[in-house]
């Protein structure tokens, strides 16, 4: 048997030992695996997976046990899930083959929600995976704001997707808080279905994980608005993958977009942000911002701009930057009688601040500040 | 004991000498100018006693109160009371000048077995040197020096002087790019700092700050070395016949700016 024949074959017994379903998810589940079967599993030669070896994930993917009791899938689900997300992308195929317990998030239409939704996602046992799914459905002119957090200990996978659904003139706020186990594998998509005139933010913060591959994509509508943030933070051999994929269909629609990156150790990150702006989205303004900053001899920084413009009429600007620590700075605020260190961390603190100045929940922008605090606090010289 | 002692410095920038054996000696109280062309080694004198990295010091010594203080990192000479005043003090976005000087005050109290400074009796300090150098108090949450005017710049450093109040400050024409009234204010700023523990090393190219700043000697560095040394009076000289008449080139006229 080929590798792959042998992968498929073992995937093939997983998914059959599930828990049968109620018919609707039973297909979904089907139609998932055949597409995923026929991918398998990406390797480097694939362009959207060149620069993420996703060997390591596949062997604990692979341990991983089939549920013992029924999926729990609430029926409102049906006319979305799986909708959105795009079964090409194969940990988004082998998630919804493996769809059990899905979270449902509806927002009322008009409903203002003060307080935001938060959801945490417990990594799952020792060497196994996990597939958590959520869907999140926000009526015509609602309000809210979202916080997933991911977390967990030792070696695990998990491999998640959520679904947004933002409907007409709805004002949407997306954090991701990604602190997994730094031994674990975090592969996660964000599908976003932005309505007309409606505003969608995501935030997108990676800290922890051996391997992380985030797929943030949006699809905006006529006049829609996109913010989408991130902000990475690896050491030692941590490796982050952002892929972005922001979708003008319809004319009038702004996004912006920033991703900021402070690489230490051997640490390797990835940013690729793909901009398509159809033949009938006139008007379209996009922004594009990746920053990053190395603070050792040894992290790699690969980023890639991918615009795909079929428009005339409109403003698309791009731009990547990679630099270290500013030795006139350092020597600034060392003058001053401020030590090496808290120097140091000042600086990539300040480097940081503007992602920090986008969170608009005020115990998450204090936890966040208290971790980069934290994370760069001990820096060895 | 001086409070400064400079003996027969030296120091390179990669492969170029620039300071080719320097010396002087600060007593408290005393204010030093240095005068000279373009491109003499003003600033690097001035950066290797506060301790910058682009320069290598290749001989001599320097005491600060009797201590080494070649040997010490930028924030401990900064903590043993050095203060430079940047020729062009550097922007740092993202970083606000209240917190940063906060963490300044409180790293030299705490070095000098001084309580830390509350948030209360901190603003109390600040507010009274925003006074005295008439400066507007929006700037303290703005970031350190970020889109300053050059003015406000050369009177932030100031400021920061007044209230971290270091032994020994060294100032780089702190004088460049002030009009008259910030002249005098700034002048007044300093003036007010003169004490008999204190010295001061004044570097500018013009007499009218030393009209405001008078100072009790005054030097001419040309190539690396302190090639005349005077009273007050020596600055009325050169203002009166430039360097050429010590028989010194202008290096920028020579050679051009690099
Ligand atoms: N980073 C550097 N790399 C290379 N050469 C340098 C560097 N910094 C200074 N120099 C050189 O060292 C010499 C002395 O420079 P310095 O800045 O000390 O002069 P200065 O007397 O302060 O001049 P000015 O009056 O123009 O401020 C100059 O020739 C300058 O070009
Ligand atoms: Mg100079």
């Amino acid at each position: 048997m080929t590798a792959v024949a042998e992968q498929n074959a073992q995937w093939l017994e997983l998914f059959t030992q599930q828990p049968a379903a109620e018919p609707w998810i039973q297909a979904l589940r089907e139609e998932a695996f055949a597409r995923f079967s026929a991918q398998g599993f990406p390797t480097t030669h694939h362009e959207e997976w060149r620069f993420t070896n996703v060997a390591p994930v596949t062997k604990v993917a692979r341990a991983a046990r089939p549920a013992d009791k029924p999926a729990a899938i609430p029926e409102q689900a049906k006319p979305h899930l799986a909708k959105y997300a795009s079964l090409d992308h194969p940990f988004v195929a082998l998630n919804t083959a493996f769809l059990h317990d899905v979270r449902v998030i509806t927002v009322p239409r008009g409903a203002t929600l003060e307080a935001p939704i938060e959801i945490t996602y417990e990594g799952p046992a020792e060497g196994t995976a996990a597939h958590p799914r959520t869907l999140i459905l926000v009526g015509a002119n609602a309000q809210c704001t979202i916080v997933e957090t991911y977390k967990g200990e030792g070696t695990y996978f998990t491999n998640a997707v959520t679904e947004i659904v933002v409907a007409d003139s709805a004002v949407v706020d997306h954090y991701k808080i990604q602190q997994e186990s730094l031994s674990a594998y975090h592969i996660a998509t964000l599908q976003a279905a932005i309505g007309r005139s409606a505003a969608f933010s995501s935030h997108s913060i990676s800290l922890g994980g051996a391997l992380t591959r985030n797929d943030v994509n949006a699809v905006l509508s006529e006049g829609s608005d996109a913010n989408i943030n991130g902000l990475y933070i690896v050491n030692g051999t941590q490796h982050v993958d952002n892929h972005t994929a922001i979708d003008h269909a319809k004319p009038h629609a702004t996004s912006h977009e920033l991703y900021k990156g402070i690489l230490d150790g051997q640490s390797h990150a990835v940013f690729n942000g793909k901009i398509i702006v159809r033949q009938d989205a006139q008007k379209t303004d996009s922004k594009q911002t990746n920053k990053n900053l190395v603070l050792s001899d040894d992290a790699v920084i690969d980023t890639k701009p991918e615009l795909q413009i079929w428009a005339d009429d409109v403003r698309c600007t791009h731009g990547a930057t990679i630099g270290q620590l500013d030795s006139e700075m350092l020597f600034y605020l060392q003058s001053r009688g401020i030590g090496r260190k808290d120097a140091r961390n000042l600086l990539i603190y300040a480097f940081a601040q503007d992602i920090v100045d986008r969170i608009k929940v005020q115990s998450l922008r204090d936890s966040l500040e208290r971790t980069l605090f934290e994370k760069f606090h001990e820096h060895p010289e | 004991m001086s409070l400064l002692e400079i003996i027969d410095l030296r120091a390179k920038v990669g492969d170029r000498e620039i300071l080719k054996g320097i010396n002087l000696t600060v007593k408290h109280g005393e204010v030093h100018a240095i005068m000279g062309p373009n491109g003499s080694g003003k600033s690097t004198l001035a950066g290797v006693l506060a301790g910058r990295e682009l320069y290598e010091v290749t001989g001599g010594q320097v005491l600060l109160d009797g201590k080494d203080l070649l040997e010490m990192a930028p924030e401990d000479r900064a903590r043993e009371g050095v203060f430079l005043a940047f020729q062009y003090p550097v922007e740092i976005p993202g970083v606000s000048n209240m917190y940063f000087l906060k963490a300044a005050v409180n790293q030299i109290r705490k070095h000098r077995g001084q309580e830390e400074l509350d948030a209360m009796d901190f603003l109390n300090l600040v507010r009274e040197k925003m006074q005295i150098m008439k400066m507007d108090q929006t700037l303290l949450n703005r970031p350190v020096n970020t889109g300053f005017s050059g003015g406000e710049k050369k009177r932030n450093e100031i400021f920061q002087m007044a209230v971290l109040e270091p032994k020994l400050a060294i100032l780089d024409e702190t004088d460049s790019g002030l009009d008259i009234d910030a002249l005098r204010t700034v002048s007044g700023g300093v003036n007010a700092m003169r004490s008999p523990e204190r010295g001061m090393i004044v570097v500018t190219h013009y007499q009218r700050l030393l009209n405001e700043i008078v100072p009790d000697y005054v030097h001419v560095l040309a190539d690396g070395r302190l090639v005349k040394s005077g009273g007050k009076e020596l600055a009325l000289e050169l203002e009166a016949g430039g360097y050429a008449a010590l028989g010194i080139y202008d290096e920028e006229e020579a050679v051009g700016r690099v």
